[in-house]
């Protein structure tokens, strides 16, 4: 148990150690290190809050502290992706309407150019 | 009447030159338009030989981002009718009076060209003709109608479908999606007899191998808009 925790833990501070050295070289934008930077936050005041994760283990009816953790550590990924799945598909949409709109735009900029060298031949 | 007849290709330089032709050939005074969704042959080049109009996407979009595209610029350009006719030359030029006219004389907001029709069925392989039995039997009831080709790509649509299309268009394997789509807003469709050919070069963009993301794809998409299910024209 308490390798496990201790696993944790460190696996916590690796990820938010992780999120900040990405936002500071601009891999990772603020607003999308949030959801990681909550999570590993969640993870490693579970890890470190015997406790409170005796209690929640209890409360979900599971009978150990273990796999309590496991399945918390696993609905806490499962939001964070569920956000991004939210987050990638508003930016495909905005994506392919950017794509169209300018292919739309370059075909009236071409067809404004044949016309004015048409007038300038006249 | 203004007309378009749009033509989404992609790697389809072996084809759409011919199809483009055909096309002037039985429409001679119809503006065509290509979407070239970004190929990596020549098939704009190729399309812009045939004097056709091109749009060029700067990245590749799908078949429904390329089609909802060309719908756009129609829209825009104040079109009235759109004619979609795929890139590949499967489908005959020769309906195309046959599709307008319908679209004309139905008042409707889509004709599909239907290979089904009159007891045709040509070149259709064991799987895609097996999905078509599926979905036809899956749309009954969502659209209070039968439809004998719900996978047909050739579609006219006038300007009340066009300016939704414009606004909102299934992106992947649109063809039974927008049929729902167009139930949802009491829009009407009706089918035309129309002739299909096997393709003239290159590959189906729906492969063996992509038929089950295929099946899974539509029925998603088809259950989602139901669940917007706005009601039946009576």
């Amino acid at each position: 148990m308490d390798r496990l925790l201790n696993v944790i833990t460190i696996f916590s501070l690796l990820l938010i150690g992780l999120v900040l050295s990405s936002v500071r070289r601009a891999h990772i934008r603020v607003e999308y290190s949030v959801s990681w930077l909550l999570a590993a936050l969640v993870l490693l005041l579970l890890s470190r809050w015997r406790t409170l994760l005796e209690w929640i283990a209890a409360a979900l009816g599971v009978g150990g502290s273990p796999l309590a953790l496991l399945m918390l550590a696993g609905a806490v990924f499962l939001v964070v992706l569920y956000r991004f799945s939210l987050i990638i598909s508003r930016l495909k949409d905005s994506n392919i309407a950017l794509a169209q709109r300018v292919a739309i735009l370059e075909f009236h900029l071409e067809s404004l150019d044949e016309k004015t060298k048409a007038i300038a031949g006249d | 009447m203004k007309l378009l007849i749009l033509i989404p290709a992609y790697n389809e330089e072996a084809a759409v030159g011919g199809v483009v032709e055909e096309v002037r050939a039985v429409m001679p005074e119809v503006p065509i338009l290509v979407v070239d969704d970004c190929s990596e042959d020549a098939t704009a080049h190729v399309a812009r030989q045939a004097a056709a109009q091109v749009l060029p996407l700067p990245h590749h979009l799908g078949l429904g981002g390329c089609v909802q595209a060309g719908y756009r610029l129609a829209f825009e350009l104040g079109y009235e009718y759109v004619i979609r006719v795929d890139g590949d030359g499967q489908h005959d030029a020769r309906d195309i009076p046959r599709i307008l006219e319908a679209l004309e004389r139905e008042g409707c907001e889509m004709v599909i060209g239907s290979r089904f029709l009159n007891g045709a069925g040509q070149h259709t392989g064991f799987l895609r003709a097996a999905g078509i039995v599926f979905f036809r039997a899956m749309l009954r009831p969502i659209l209070g109608k039968p439809v004998h080709d719900p996978t047909s790509g050739y579609v006219g649509v006038n300007r009340t479908a066009l300016a939704l299309f414009s606004r909102s268009f299934p992106l992947e394997y649109p063809e039974i999606e927008a049929l729902v789509v167009l139930q949802r807003k009491r829009f009407r469709f009706v089918e035309v007899p129309c002739r299909m050919r096997p393709r003239r070069a290159g590959r189906s963009t729906i492969t063996a191998i992509k038929s089950l993301y295929y099946m899974v794809h539509v029925l998603l998409g088809v259950f989602i808009n139901v669940l917007k299910f706005e009601g039946r024209r009576k």
